[in-house]
C-alpha cells in the first residue's frame, strides 16, 4: 500500500479512470452526452464551481478550511451590484477589480480571525458563513436584483461551432475559469509563497521556525479565495443573469467534497490543481448524467454524495491513509518529546 | 563552579569565540526554564550540550536560533560583535541552523525541496525553479556523500534518511554552527557511526557542531568540550579528555551515585503477570517474562525498540498476534482497554500531558474518570460527595500539592501533574501498573518524589512495569531490567548485580 501512496499523481489517475468509465457509460445510455453541445454546457455551467475551487485549494494546502466562501460570493455580488449600480454602470473591467476587491476583503476577515485570535478555521468559517448569509438576508429582505447592467448579463461568446445537436458555444466564465486556474497554478507551483503555503500547511511548527510569516500567509490563502469566490460571483451573475441572495447557498460543501476527492487533504500540505479539477469534473459529469437519463433532480445529491463517499474510500490515497492512521493510533514512530 | 574554558579560551589571538552567550535566562509564566546560563562555541569545534530531559537544552537552542527571545540582561555574540533581536531569519541569515529532534521537515514534499527549501523563502514572491532545487540538493547531498532520492517524499524516508535531510538542508544556508538536537535517539549504531563521520566531515570544513544530548557515550569522543545544564542552571564546561559517563552523569543529575540500587523484595509466590510468547508481527516478538507481587521490573532499550507497543498490547490497545498474557494465573483475553481495566492493568501512558489529563478540567475529575462507575451515587447518576472522598483520598495519598480539588489540572506542576496521573490509575486498584516513561517533563527534584509513590506500591504488593529509554531510571528504581532491542528482549539486567556504566553501554553503546 505504501508503494502505491509514494507514486505522485495516483490520486488524479484514479479519477481520470473512473471518469472515462462514467463518460464511457453515459455516451452508451443516452445519445445527448457524447456532443459538443453538452459537453460545452457543462463548461460553462462548472466554470464557476471551478473557480471556487481554485480558491479553496490554496486554503486546504495552507492546512486550513473554509465554509464562508459562497455566501461570501453572494455578499460580493450584492455589493459589486450595488455599487455599479450608484456610478452609473460601469463595465468589465470594473466589475472585476470591485468583485476582486470586496471578496478579498470578506477573506481578509476570515485570515484576520483566525490568525489574530488564534481561532481554529472551521469554527471562523462557520460563524461568518452564519454572518454574512444572515446580514445579507437581512438587508436584502431576501429580494433579489434583476436589474444589472447590460454589459454584465449579455452573454458573450468566445467560441461558437454549429453541430447537428444544436450551437456549441464557449461563453466568457470558461476563459475567466481558465485564467484563474493558471493564476492559482503559478501561485502553487511556481511562485515561493505558494511553496510556503504548502509547508505551512505541511507542518505549521517547522514553517515557524524556518521565519515564514504564518500571518501573510493566512491572509494570502484566504484572501485569494475570496476574491476567487469574488470572481466566481461575478460569472455566477453574469451566467444567471441576476443576483438572488441564496443562489450560492450550499455550494460550499459541494465544492468542497469535490476538491478533497481530488486529493486534497483537509490536514494541509497536499493538493493539485489537476485533482481538485478531476474532483470537480467528476461530481459536474455526474449530475450532468443523470440529468440527461432523466434521474428526478431530488435523488442527485444522494446519488453525487455515494459516489463521492465511494471514491473516496476506494482510491488507494484514502487506504493507504487509512493504514497509516491505524499505524499512528498504535503509536508507532512517536517522537520522544524534550518537555522544554 | 568550573568555568576552565573562560580560562583557557581566551588568550590574545585566541578570542575567536563563533558564537559566546552570557547571563541568558527565560521564564515561561512561572517557569524558570533558564537561569544565567553561559554557553559559547568556536570556530568548527565539536561541542555537547547536555542535560537531562526538561533541564532547558531545547529553551537554550530555542533562543539561540531566534525562537524564544531571552530575558533582558542576556548578552549573546556572534564572532565577537554583539547580536540584539534574534528572529529565526536573522539568525539562519548568520548561519546558525538547528536540526530539531522531530527535525522539522515537510513530510509531504520531496527531499530536494526539503533540502532546497531556503530558496523558497523570503516575502517577496519569487519564481522557484524545481530543477534549480534538485541540482543545489543534489549538490549538498553529494558534499555530504550521502544517497537520496531526490523526487522522493520525506514521509516515505526512514529516520535515519530524514535525519539526512535535515543536516542537508542546514547546509544549504552556509551553516557556521548546527545544533543536533538528540540526534542519535532513533538510530541504530551503524546509523550513528555514519552521522559521526558526517559530523566529523562538517567541522573540518570549519563548521561547529552542537551536539544536543542527554546520551553521550556514543558522541563523547567526537566532541572537544562538554557544556552541562541541569534544572536550567548552567553547571560547567569540560574538556571531553578524561570524561567518563558515570561522571558526566553526575554532572546531569547532580547526584552522586553512590547509593544503593533498589533492593528487591519481591514475593517468590505466584507471578501477578506472566507472558508467554508474546508476539505482533512488525512491532515485537517472542517476548516471555513474569512480574512476581511486588516488583518493580524495568524495561529499557532504544526509542523504537517496541517498548511502548508491548506495553499498548499488555493494556489490550492492540491485539497481540500470538502469544499468552496471564494476570494472577488466569489467562487474559484483552478485547480492549477496557477489558484490561477491568482485569485490573493501569496505563501511564508515555505522552501523559496530552493523553493522560484532560488539562481545564477540575483536579477531582481527572482522577475519578477512570472509575466513574464506582462514583455513582442515588439513581445511577454521579455523587458529588463519592467523586470528592475518592479525589481526597488518592490527593492526600499521593501528597500532590493542590490548591482546590475543583482546579483545572493546568494549575498544577509537571511533577504533580504526573501524581495525579497516577491516583486516575491507582483509583481502578491495579494489580499491575504499567508506567511509560514516566519522568518526562517532570522536574528533576520532583521525579524522586514520584519513585517513591511507586516504591510505596510495590510495598503494598503491587507489580510494576517501569518502561524507561533513561538507563539510570530503571537501574536505581527497578529489581530487574528487561533490555528490548528491535522487538525482543535480549538481555535481563539485575542492576544489585551490575554497574550502571555497563547497562548504559550494552542499552545504548
Amino acid at each position: 500500500m505504501a508503494d502505491m501512496r509514494v507514486r505522485i499523481g495516483g490520486t488524479e489517475a484514479w479519477l481520470v479512470a473512473v471518469i472515462a468509465a462514467i463518460c464511457l457509460v453515459l455516451s452508451l445510455t443516452t445519445d445527448t452526452f457524447f456532443t459538443l453541445v453538452n459537453a460545452f454546457d457543462l463548461l460553462n455551467y462548472s466554470a464557476v464551481n471551478l473557480i471556487f475551487a481554485a480558491g479553496l485549494l490554496v486554503v486546504l494546502v495552507a492546512g486550513g478550511i473554509d465554509i464562508s466562501f459562497a455566501v461570501g460570493a453572494s455578499v460580493v455580488q450584492y455589493l459589486t451590484a450595488i455599487t455599479l449600480m450608484q456610478i452609473g454602470g460601469g463595465n468589465w473591467a470594473l466589475g472585476f477589480a470591485l468583485s476582486i476587491g470586496f471578496g478579498a476583503a470578506l477573506g481578509a476577515i476570515n485570515a484576520g480571525l483566525i490568525h489574530h485570535f488564534r481561532i481554529i478555521s472551521i469554527v471562523v468559517t462557520i460563524a461568518t458563513f452564519n454572518l454574512f448569509f444572515g446580514l445579507l438576508m437581512f438587508f436584502t429582505v431576501g429580494v433579489s436584483i434583476y436589474l444589472l447592467p447590460d454589459w454584465m448579463i449579455s452573454r458573450v461568446v468566445l467560441f461558437e461551432h454549429e453541430t447537428a445537436a444544436g450551437w456549441a458555444e464557449i461563453t466568457l466564465p470558461v476563459a475567466v475559469m481558465a485564467g484563474v486556474l493558471l493564476a492559482t497554478w503559478v501561485l502553487l507551483r511556481r511562485l515561493s509563497i505558494g511553496r510556503q503555503l504548502f509547508a505551512m500547511g505541511d507542518n505549521p511548527e517547522a514553517a515557524r521556525r524556518l521565519g515564514i510569516h504564518i500571518g501573510a500567509m493566512h491572509y494570502l490563502a484566504y484572501g485569494w479565495l475570496g476574491a476567487c469566490a469574488g470572481v466566481a460571483g461575478l460569472m455566477q451573475a453574469h451566467y444567471a443573469q441576476e443576483v438572488v441572495p441564496n443562489a450560492l447557498y450550499g455550494r460550499e460543501l459541494e465544492v468542497l467534497a469535490a476538491v478533497v476527492l481530488g486529493g486534497a487533504r483537509l490536514g494541509g500540505g497536499r493538493g493539485t490543481l489537476l485533482g481538485a479539477v478531476l474532483g470537480l469534473a467528476l461530481v459536474s459529469i455526474t449530475q450532468n448524467g443523470l440529468n440527461l437519463l432523466g434521474v428526478s433532480p431530488y435523488a442527485f445529491r444522494m446519488i453525487v454524495g455515494a459516489i463521492i463517499l465511494v471514491a473516496i474510500s476506494m482510491s488507494s490515497e484514502s487506504l493507504g491513509l487509512l493504514a497509516e492512521k491505524g499505524r499512528r493510533l498504535r503509536g508507532i514512530h512517536r517522537p520522544a518529546g524534550d518537555a522544554r | 563552579m568550573e568555568r576552565d574554558e573562560d580560562r583557557a579560551g581566551n588568550g590574545p589571538g585566541q578570542d575567536a569565540y563563533l558564537l559566546r552567550m552570557e547571563h541568558v535566562s527565560k521564564r515561561f509564566g512561572g517557569v524558570q526554564a533558564l537561569d544565567d546560563i553561559s554557553f559559547s562555541v568556536r570556530p568548527g569545534e565539536v561541542l555537547c550540550l547536555a542535560g537531562e530531559n526538561g533541564c532547558g537544552k531545547s529553551t537554550l537552542i530555542k533562543t539561540v536560533s531566534g525562537v524564544h527571545r531571552p530575558e533582558p540582561g542576556a548578552v549573546i555574540e556572534w564572532r565577537g560583535a554583539a547580536l540584539e533581536d534574534l528572529d529565526p531569519a536573522r539568525a539562519r541569515a548568520l548561519g546558525i541552523q538547528v536540526i530539531w529532534q522531530d527535525l522539522a521537515l515537510f513530510p509531504e514534499m520531496s527531499v530536494a525541496e526539503n533540502v532546497a527549501f531556503e530558496r523558497n523563502l523570503g516575502r517577496r514572491p519569487s519564481l522557484v525553479s524545481q530543477s534549480a532545487l534538485r541540482r543545489e540538493a543534489a549538490e549538498i547531498l553529494q558534499r555530504l556523500g550521502v544517497a537520496v532520492d531526490l523526487d522522493a517524499p520525506v514521509r516515505t524516508l526512514s529516520i535515519a534518511k530524514r535525519q539526512l535531510v535535515a543536516i542537508a538542508r542546514a547546509l544549504v544556508a552556509e551553516a557556521a554552527l548546527i545544533f543536533m538536537d538528540e540526534p542519535t535517539a532513533s538510530l541504530s549504531r551503524a546509523e550513528t557511526e555514519a552521522l559521526i563521520a558526517i559530523v566529523r566531515r562538517l567541522s573540518a570544513q570549519g563548521i561547529a557542531v552542537v551536539f544536543v544530548s542527554h546520551r553521550l557515550a556514543e558522541v563523547l569522543d567526537v566532541c572537544s568540550r562538554v557544556t552541562v545544564l541541569r534544572d536550567g542552571r548552567y553547571v560547567g564546561t569540560y574538556p571531553t579528555d578524561g570524561m567518563t559517563q558515570t561522571r558526566l552523569t553526575e554532572l546531569m543529575t547532580g547526584t552522586t551515585f553512590d547509593y544503593e540500587t533498589h533492593t528487591s523484595r519481591a514475593a517468590t509466590g505466584r507471578p501477578v503477570l506472566a507472558v508467554e510468547g508474546l508476539t505482533r508481527d512488525g512491532e515485537y516478538a517472542d517476548i516471555s517474562f513474569q512480574i512476581a507481587p511486588g516488583e518493580i521490573l524495568g524495561l529499557t532499550g532504544r526509542l523504537g525498540a517496541g517498548r511502548t507497543e508491548l506495553a499498548l498490547s499488555l493494556f489490550g490497545m492492540t491485539p497481540p498476534g500470538a502469544g499468552t498474557v496471564r494476570l494472577d494465573g488466569r489467562k487474559l483475553r484483552l478485547g480492549s482497554n477496557r477489558d484490561a481495566i477491568a482485569a485490573g492493568i493501569a496505563y501511564v501512558s508515555e505522552d501523559r500531558l496530552s493523553l493522560g489529563l484532560v488539562q481545564d478540567q477540575p483536579i477531582e475529575d481527572n482522577v475519578v474518570v477512570t472509575v466513574l462507575d464506582r462514583v455513582r451515587g442515588a439513581g445511577g447518576l454521579l455523587s458529588p460527595a463519592r467523586k470528592a472522598r475518592v479525589a481526597d483520598r488518592w490527593i492526600d495519598r499521593l501528597r500532590v500539592k493542590i490548591g482546590s480539588p475543583t482546579d483545572p489540572v493546568s494549575t498544577l506542576s509537571g511533577g504533580n501533574q504526573q501524581r495525579i496521573v497516577l491516583a486516575k490509575w491507582l483509583a481502578t486498584n491495579p494489580k499491575l501498573l504499567i508506567l511509560d516513561a514516566p519522568t518526562v517533563g517532570v522536574d528533576v527534584g520532583a521525579r524522586a518524589g514520584i519513585f517513591e509513590i511507586v516504591d510505596g506500591l510495590a510495598r503494598e504488593g503491587m507489580a510494576i512495569l517501569l518502561i524507561s529509554d533513561e538507563t539510570p531510571e530503571v537501574y536505581f528504581n527497578a529489581d530487574r531490567v528487561l533490555h528490548m532491542r528491535d522487538g525482543r528482549i535480549v538481555e535481563e539486567f539485575v542492576p544489585a548485580q551490575t554497574d550502571l556504566l555497563s547497562m548504559e553501554e550494552a542499552v545504548h553503546g
